[in-house]
């Protein structure tokens, strides 16, 4: 995360819940990133209603397998409006972490970025190194259509979930953020 | 097919009206006209759903990024989508506006609707989603402007409830 922390700087973040999440705060919150810190499986959808609400933005959606395998339908809809703005990363540790460690269906061999492809994802690649997760990135953000990297990781992640940033806090700045790339305040 | 098509037109006028501008939608016959009128009209984002609850996240981001939309489903889309709703648009107070064909009710044909007809308005009172009826063309304009005013000054789901005596002429 911290290899495309310098890109995510710049572009509008939702992640899922979980060491997604509390890993990105830890390599440092900024407003324009968002935590989706339950509802399991609907970052990709946040995603999709900002890319389509904003298509002057570009939207990261940071998902994980255990959140995407929910919301597997999701799929489909992100590759029938096809949003040319939006890059959908899945960190695929194979596992649920937060809640235990249990092995998710990636682990028997689901291929997530196979079912992208067959849903209608226009560019789809897995990345089991760093240097190729930075590569795919940097490929994604630049092709101008819509991507789904499936980054494999080891399932390891920080000793606690709960930071110091509250939801609500979180999303009015996240939103306020949002309206103001809209309307500058510069004159 | 016996959807009211006037009745279609003025929900879907009235949520224009009410500044809607992205609707998310899975088909059910009561919802035919308007997800039609939706697709039709260039100034609406229609968004089709493999499932209602994407719906949930897609209205979240939508309101973020300052556009007002609604949902437009089956009860037992409603009922399918409770987690998106509690810990999406309820933990993160999103104003939500559904609105919700009301099948299993009074006249209903189907038997594969009665189960679900008989827990919507329990599971949205259990939810404390405040709700409305919309039965007749007479208040389906005010209703729809109310429940958005509320959804928006409460920062909160709000659902109405399309009912048969408005949705079918039989």
């Amino acid at each position: 995360m911290k290899a495309i922390y310098p890109q995510m700087e710049q572009h509008v973040v939702v992640t899922i819940m979980g060491a997604v999440a509390a890993e990105l705060q830890s390599i440092g919150h900024r407003p324009n990133f968002f935590y989706l810190q339950h509802a399991m499986g609907l970052a990709s959808s946040m995603g999709l209603g900002i890319a389509l609400s904003r298509p002057e933005l570009t939207v990261i959606v940071l998902d994980g397998d255990g959140s995407l395998l929910m919301n597997l339908g999701g799929l489909t809809t992100l590759a029938r409006y096809r949003p040319k703005n939006l890059v959908h990363v899945v960190f695929d540790n194979e596992s649920l972490l937060s809640v235990g460690g249990f092995p998710t269906a990636t682990s028997t061999g689901s291929d997530l970025a196979a079912m992208a492809a067959a849903a209608g994802v226009p560019r789809t690649e897995t990345v089991v190194t760093l240097d190729e997760f930075q590569r795919a990135f940097n490929d994604a953000t630049g092709a101008k259509d819509l991507s789904t990297i499936v980054a494999k990781v080891e399932a390891v992640g920080p000793s606690g979930y709960v930071t110091d940033l509250s939801l609500l806090e979180n999303r009015y700045q996240f939103q306020r953020y949002l309206r103001d790339k809209q309307q500058p305040l510069s004159k | 097919m016996p959807v009211s098509t006037s009745s279609s037109r003025l929900i879907y006028d009235s949520l224009k009206a009410a500044g809607v501008r992205l609707m998310s939608a899975l088909p059910e016959t009561w919802l035919v006209h308007l997800i039609r009128m939706a697709e039709e009209d260039p100034e609406v984002q229609l968004i089709r759903l493999a499932k209602e609850e994407e719906g949930v996240g897609i209205s979240a981001g939508a309101h973020l990024a300052g556009v007002r939309s609604a949902m437009l489903m089956q009860n037992h889309g409603f009922l399918a989508s409770v987690n998106g709703i509690v810990s999406c648009a309820q933990l993160y107070r999103i104003p939500l506006l559904m609105l919700i064909s009301h099948r299993g009710e009074f006249g209903e044909r189907d038997p594969w609707q009665t189960e679900g007809g008989g827990v919507t308005t329990h599971v949205l009172d259990a939810l404390r989603i405040p709700h409305a009826l919309l039965d007749s063309p007479d208040h389906v304009a005010k209703r729809i402007q109310k429940a958005q005013t509320l959804a928006h000054s409460a920062s909160r789901p709000v659902a109405l409830l399309l009912a048969r005596d408005l949705m079918w002429e039989e």
